[in-house]
């Protein structure tokens, strides 16, 4: 078409890296898309992403991947290399967008001639500093929050108190809000302002609108001026609260047609004043009792808020972004839903959409589960329904807590209801279900809360709905009843448990008795198409979702047996995130190739699964039970694949296969088998496998006479948790107890499982496909870590590098004995202990597991397609390689967001607390160290700063000795705490003493950390003794708010330290994926 | 709540519990796929004689504001002095409301001006046969109340006779510029709009000869049903044209009468345009707006004369969204540029009218 830039031959996109709080798979998504737009061109495409867990980062969705950090230094490298003659900074979230900045200022484009494709640069800067934004938005009369730059913390107290408390400090350039939050009083604000002084030199001190409501717009600008609106949210939460961490409800409900058009009008304003070409996304705060408003910001990039109105709306947000970036006009492009209209056009919805974020906070030792200004929330899930009851009640049971929607759930203890509701938790939408069972009413609730009274009234009307239900048996239950919880979203299981069939039959029995009365009663769900046009004009769309309130399918089904249904993996959250979206988007391409029809089920709007490009029908619902059977109950599909979405799909299985539902692959009787601790123990003992002695004990004294046959310590999992972690390990009685009481309950109710915990001892994995109990393709992977870190947080080495080939031999011999003991036809996973070639099993997963696609790219083997043919029953040969065949090495580091979990102790242990990971590249193992560590994050120390040294026990102490001396002859200063500088001292490594914070004495280390001096904290924690707890806390602690690297296990500070020793930065090869053979 | 049953002219029924007035109605159901503004749209004249489906299934959240009548009579919040649709149709309406405007449900303003509402509607699934089929009759029925209602054939009726205004009304009187209003049934956000700009209005009822009154432009409304019904109004225009070259706007209605005026024909569109989210291209250029509509006919394109040109199209289904004179200052657009409810985008419109006098 004639409105495209015909220079642009190649294209740079810059991704957002490991998935972390505040920058998640929303970017995959977006990326994903943006490569599509490009491909479809004719253009090259290079993209910088270290993050291979990622469905962008995989073949053929790029021309050229560079799995290298997203940083200035080596885009410009790739720049160098690559001569690409666009860039794309507005895909790959802040990260992306700051590291353009900086290039753009560097005069790196300008150098190498590299047009910045979309919004101009000058946009950007426009929007991000708050100074420039105010006086931007002021030119076309648009009020924004009375707001003070200032640049150090004099300024702020004074700028404070100038705008009177309540004030809101947030550090400019940062994303979703880092090193933000509300001030009460000038104590609050010094904790606050000096934190967010170390992550911008520019910090904002704003007045706060607490109460008001929050609502976002995403907007697209064409080049020729052209304007719409996709989509409006309204947050739940009132101000306050981060977008991502309230509930948001799309479109609006509580605005009047003039509340609606007046803030639309306005967001186009900006928008055009801007000069946005492409997405951007405006929030206001709002008035609930006038049109009064401020706008709080505007990010003139795609955004989590972007994904989430592309999945709300079905408008491809991201898609359309590229392509204007690229010179066309929105009327250029045609609806990617209905095909025949245009894309300049604004969605009209005939559904409601509900976000809800998921947390973690049980995953972190002493986080403050307050929600405030700043992101916490490591997922988010999204519901669709034709009621807000229907959308809120999926939605509370898709964030995968235990909950089974807004009533009807385990009674939450709460000392103070009143407390609770006005200084929200991650809990209080629960609170709020405890407070109206208790008989609040609305205005009161609105009162503590400031969450609008309409949202309130309808969650009354769910109670009321459940109070109803309560009156009645299964036999005297009205049908109209029936039919109206099911249309406000009540699941099976809450209609069973409400009247008294659960008491009765149990809970599965009693949810499946609930399902045969509606189903006898003619209740059933029916499918609606997302089609963007609220069904105005015809549309082919796959886009669909249940709902209770209708009376006819969009979808004729024809019976044909075709379908494959792949189950998702749901809400992200530590244990489950990106790598499943990759393994479940494999899964469904694999199947298109085969002919089959390709359904996914899914809910989280961060995936590229749930894309409706990536499949032939994509049901945007609930993963329950319940759900699940409706489909297939629909969709009558030839199978099912439940060993692509992680643990959620995996613990379904028994039960589909309980209703005859055919499970594709390995048999549920086998995943239970290796699911179930005694069957898999009994298993492992008849085939002569040994694995660490384990006990489900349910006293004390059981517990005791336990250990003194396995010794300390011994890794203790409750299976009912008051606080803290879910597991621990213990080293000593003291320890042991201390945890016991404090943490956990032990009963015959809730047995404890104790298992000897090896130490010093290697983790090892193997990911694997097989076919009828033979391996048909393997990749052995090593931790650098020991055995102690959970594997998710673990450094991962592919191929391993310093394994006995003697345990290599054992752990291929033990895994072919597993895989043909439990009749294996798929993917599958198992973990080792290996020390002196003395090999343990931990655990066995009959599922896809977090490295398949970490091992898949680094050995070039796509393992689930190779598991999804083998599940449909097609021939699979061997391939022709093996690890053993490759020349270079791929680490798979974690990335933490430790920095936005305020006081939560940085620590590392069985429990995992990471939230993203990157897999890096290199010719040898420094190489990939170096690259993988600093794409998460780190960064090599300032030769004119000093690294502190804490290293733990002797035997730590002793580990990182070579470390230290690396580092001395670096000209590194090294700054040791007490025992560390004396064993130092000792073992001739030149060191400064400094004082724990406990200690007289200086200089402390505290202030060094304040001051700056320090650019590297190594602190290994010793025991859990207090003084050590708090005294290492404080500095981890310290370390991570003054934004200093940290690193707390001595085996990956030695790779670490070791690596950047051995090489410099610009030793690092630039290489991308493809060089790698 | 009552049952109640919507049941359309080819016998398709659909169940759902009335929440209106209860009383029986016939008359042409069409579907509105706009997320807000149920005020503006029920007191829109545009929809007299229509059974008004809102595709969005919440309804009634924010409640309604008060009946509030400025001094210039000219309704506060409302597009007219009362209700026009014959009823509303929705999947779910929300008994309870919360705004600060708002001063009574939807359900207790609909029971007091006499208006069925039915809820619990596939308001999706009807729309999808309205889409099939094409507009058609139907009629509201509620359990235990009186069936019998007479259905007359939406194009038989003039409606716009009965919804404009019946004597002249002024406003801004003594302003320095002059314009007729040609009210065949105007929303009060037309008359706003106007009157912001500073002219006089002239509101004259639809079949009225103003061309003897002094006036600097005219301005020809919106308003209901077949503009094959409104010949007198063409007439007028007409001998205006042919009068003098002063400026003329029209909007909706008024761009097929104007249309016609000029020589070209209407036709009877399959199911409408009812939405907030119609877009619409200027000809000849890149500009795009996004357009509040309300309509049933349309202009044939086909059908203008030498003289006259399409001035916006729909980028949908290409279907004419406005006219204008190839020399004269004479221009009239099918969408709604006054909003209310809908898009404020092409509000500019009424300044370029105004420029033109």
């Amino acid at each position: 078409m004639e409105n495209i830039n015909t220079s642009i031959k190649k294209v740079l996109l810059l991704g957002s890296g490991a998935l972390k709080i505040g920058e998640a798979g929303e970017f995959d998504y977006s990326g994903s898309q943006a490569l599509k737009a490009l491909k479809e061109e004719g253009i090259q495409t290079v993209l910088i992403n270290p993050n291979i867990a990622t469905v962008q980062t995989s073949e053929g969705v790029a021309d050229q991947i560079y799995f290298l950090p997203v940083t200035p230094y080596f885009v410009e490298r790739v720049i160098e290399k690559e001569r690409p003659d666009g860039v794309l900074l507005s895909f790959g979230g802040q990260t992306a967008l700051n590291c353009g900045v900086a290039l753009y200022r560097e005069g790196v484009f300008e150098k190498y001639g590299v047009q910045v494709l979309g919004t101009p640069v000058q946009a950007i800067m426009d929007t991000e500093d708050r100074e420039l934004f105010v006086e931007r938005l002021n030119e076309i009369d648009v009020k924004t929050i009375k707001s003070e730059a200032v640049k150090n913390i004099e300024d702020a107290r004074n700028a404070a108190k100038a705008l009177g408390y309540p004030v809101i400090i947030r550090a400019a350039y940062a994303l979703g809000g880092l090193g933000s939050g509300f001030c009460d009083n000038e104590d609050e604000l010094n904790v606050l302002a000096e934190k967010a002084f170390s992550f911008s030199p520019q910090v904002l001190v704003e007045k706060s609108l607490r109460g008001w409501k929050e609502v976002e717009y995403e907007v697209v600008r064409d080049r020729f001026d052209n304007c719409i609106t996709v989509c409006n949210m309204e947050n739940f939460d009132p101000l306050g609260i981060h977008t991502g961490e309230s509930i948001v409800i799309a479109p609006s409900q509580t605005l009047s047609n003039s509340d609606y058009h007046k803030l639309r009008e306005l967001a186009i304003r900006i928008v055009r004043h801007v000069g946005i070409v492409g997405e951007c996304n405006v929030q206001y705060a709002y008035d609930p009792e006038s049109e009064d408003y401020r706008v709080i910001e505007v990010n003139a990039r795609l955004s989590r808020s972007s994904a989430l109105a592309s999945k709300a709306t079905g408008y491809p947000l991201a898609f359309v972004a590229a392509k204007l970036g690229l010179g066309y006009g929105l009327f250029d492009l045609k609806n990617s839903v209905t095909k025949t209209t245009c894309a300049f056009f604004e969605p009209a919805l005939d559904y409601v959409v509900c976000k809800i974020p998921r947390w973690d906070l049980g995953k972190f030792h002493g986080v403050d589960r307050e929600l405030g200004s700043s992101m916490k929330s490591v997922g988010e899930v999204m519901s669709i329904g034709r009621t807000f009851e229907e959308a809120i009640q999926k939605g509370l049971r898709m964030i995968g807590q235990g909950m089974h929607g807004f009533v009807d759930n385990k009674e939450l203890v709460i000392d103070d209801v009143d407390k609770a509701l006005r200084e929200p938790t991650d809990k209080r939408i629960f609170v709020i279900s405890k407070a109206l069972a208790a008989g609040y009413t609305v205005d009161q609730i609105h009162e503590l809360t400031k969450i609008d009274r309409w949202f309130l009234q309808k969650l009354q009307g769910i109670v009321t709905t459940s109070d109803a239900l309560k009156q009645y048996t299964p036999e005297s239950l009205p049908t109209d009843l029936l039919r109206k919880a099911k249309v406000q979203g009540f699941s099976d299981f809450q209609i069973a448990r409400a009247i008294g069939l659960e008491a009765q039959l149990g809970s599965e029995d009693g949810s499946m008795a609930v399902r045969a009365i509606r189903k006898a009663k003619g209740i059933l769900p029916v499918v609606k198409q997302i089609d963007t046009l609220a069904a105005e004009y015809p549309a082919h769309t796959n886009y669909l979702y249940l709902t209770y309130s209708g009376v006819a399918n969009d979808v004729d089904y024809t019976g044909d047996h075709r379908s494959i249904v792949v189950l998702g993996s749901g809400a992200y959250r530590i244990g489950s995130s990106v790598e499943f979206d990759w393994c479940g988007v494999q899964a469904l391409q694999t199947i298109r190739k085969q002919g089959y029809r390709s359904v996914m089920i899914n809910y989280n709007p961060e995936t590229v699964s749930t894309d409706y490009d990536m499949c032939d029908r994509l049901y945007f619902d609930e993963l329950t039970f319940e759900r699940v059977l409706d489909i297939i109950d629909l969709e009558n599909p030839h199978g099912v694949i439940v060993s692509t979405g992680g643990q959620i799909p995996n613990n379904l299985a028994m039960r589909l296969d309980g209703q005859n539902v055919n499970i594709l692959g390995t048999s549920a009787k086998s995943i239970d088998n290796a699911e179930d601790r005694d069957k898999f123990s009994a298993m492992l003992d008849r085939i002569g496998v040994d694995q660490p002695e384990w006990s489900a004990l349910t006293s004390m004294e059981d517990i005791n006479k336990f250990i003194d046959k396995v010794g300390f310590p011994v890794l203790v999992r409750p299976s009912y948790v008051l606080s803290g972690a879910a597991m621990n390990v213990c080293s000593n009685q003291e320890e042991l107890e201390r945890f016991l009481t404090l943490a956990a309950n032990v009963s015959k109710k809730h047995p404890v499982v104790v298992s000897q915990f090896i130490e010093h001892a290697k983790e090892v994995e193997m990911d694997a496909v097989a076919r009828n109990g033979e391996i048909i393709v393997y990749a052995i992977s090593e931790h650098i870590e020991y055995a102690g870190v959970h594997s998710g947080d673990a450094t991962i080495q592919f191929p391993p590098q310093k394994l006995y080939v003697e345990t290599m031999r054992r752990i291929k011999r033990i895994s072919r004995q597993i895989a043909r003991e439990l009749n294996i036809s798929g993917p599958f996973n198992i973990q080792f202990l290996a020390r002196d070639n003395d090999i343990k099993v931990i655990e066995c997963n009959l599922r896809a597991s977090r490295s398949f696609p970490f091992v898949s790219k680094v050995l070039k083997i796509n393992f689930i397609e190779l598991a999804t043919r083998v599940m449909l029953g097609l021939d699979v040969e061997k391939p022709g390689k093996n690890l053993f065949d490759l020349d270079y090495v791929g680490i798979k580091a974690s990335q933490f967001s430790f920095n936005r979990l305020q006081k939560a102790d940085p620590v590392l242990g069985v429990d995992m607390a990471s939230t993203g990971e990157v897999g890096c590249i290199g010719d040898d193992s420094s190489c990939a160290i170096l690259k993988s560590m600093l794409s998460v994050g780190y960064r090599i120390p300032s030769a004119e700063k000093g690294i502190l040294l804490s290293t733990g026990d002797a035997k730590q102490k002793v580990d990182m000795l070579a470390s230290a001396r690396l580092l001395q002859s670096k000209g590194y200063h090294i700054y040791a705490t007490g025992g560390t500088s004396r064993f130092l001292t000792e073992n001739g490594v030149t060191n400064t003493r400094v004082y724990w914070p406990s200690e007289q004495g200086q200089p402390q280390a505290l202030d060094m950390l304040h001051n700056k001096e320090i650019d590297m904290v190594v602190n290994i924690p010793k025991n859990l003794t207090s003084g050590e707890l708090t005294n290492g806390y404080k500095i981890r602690r310290a370390s991570i708010d003054l934004n200093i690297p940290l690193l707390t296990n001595a085996r990956l500070a030695s790779a670490f330290i070791s690596a950047f020793c051995t090489m410099t930065i610009d030793e690092i090869a630039i290489k991308s994926w493809s060089e790698y053979q | 709540m009552r049952k109640a049953t919507l049941i359309l002219d080819d016998g398709t029924r659909f169940e759902g519990g009335s929440f209106g007035y209860e009383k029986p109605v016939a008359g042409e159901v069409v579907f509105n796929t706009a997320m807000t503004g149920y005020p503006e749209s029920l007191t829109d004249p545009s929809y007299a004689g229509q059974l008004m489906t809102l595709t969005y299934p919440l309804v009634g959240n924010y409640g309604v504001p008060p009946f509030t009548i400025a001094t210039d009579g000219i309704p506060d919040f409302m597009e007219s002095e009362r209700i026009h649709a014959e009823a509303l149709i929705v999947s779910d309406y929300s008994e309870q409301y919360s705004h600060w405007n708002a001063c009574e449900s939807l359900a207790s303003w609909l029971k007091r001006e006499q208006i069925p509402g039915i809820t619990g509607i596939d308001t999706r699934q009807l729309t999808k046969v309205l889409r099939e089929h094409g507009v058609m009759m139907g009629r509201i029925v509620i359990e235990d109340v009186e069936s019998d209602v007479a259905s007359i054939p939406y194009s038989s009726v003039n409606y716009v006779d009965k919804v404009s205004c019946k004597e002249v009304i002024r406003y801004n009187e003594g302003a320095e510029k002059t314009i007729i209003l040609v009210d065949c049934g105007v929303k009060s956000n037309i008359i706003r709009c106007l009157k912001r700009r500073g002219v006089e209005i002239v509101r004259v009822p639809w079949n009225y000869d103003f061309t003897s009154l002094r006036y600097d432009g005219i301005f020809i409304s919106n308003g209901p049903g077949d503009p094959d019904q409104c010949g007198a109004a063409v007439d007028n225009l007409r001998k205006a044209m042919s009068m003098s070259d002063k400026p003329i706007f029209g909007i909706c209605m008024g761009n097929q009468l104007l249309a016609k005026a000029g020589g070209a024909q209407t036709y009877k569109l399959k199911y409408g345009h009812r939405s907030h989210n119609q877009p619409v291209r200027m000809a000849g250029t890149n500009r795009c707006f996004i357009t509040s509509q309300n309509h049933g006919f349309a202009v044939d394109d086909a059908t203008l004369g030498n003289d006259w040109e399409p001035l916006f199209s729909n980028m949908n289904d290409g279907s004419n969204e406005g006219i204008r004179h190839k020399s004269k200052p004479w221009f009239s657009v099918q969408f709604h540029p006054e909003a209310a409810s809908g898009p404020t985008d092409t509000e500019f419109l009424f300044d370029d009218f105004v420029k033109l006098l």
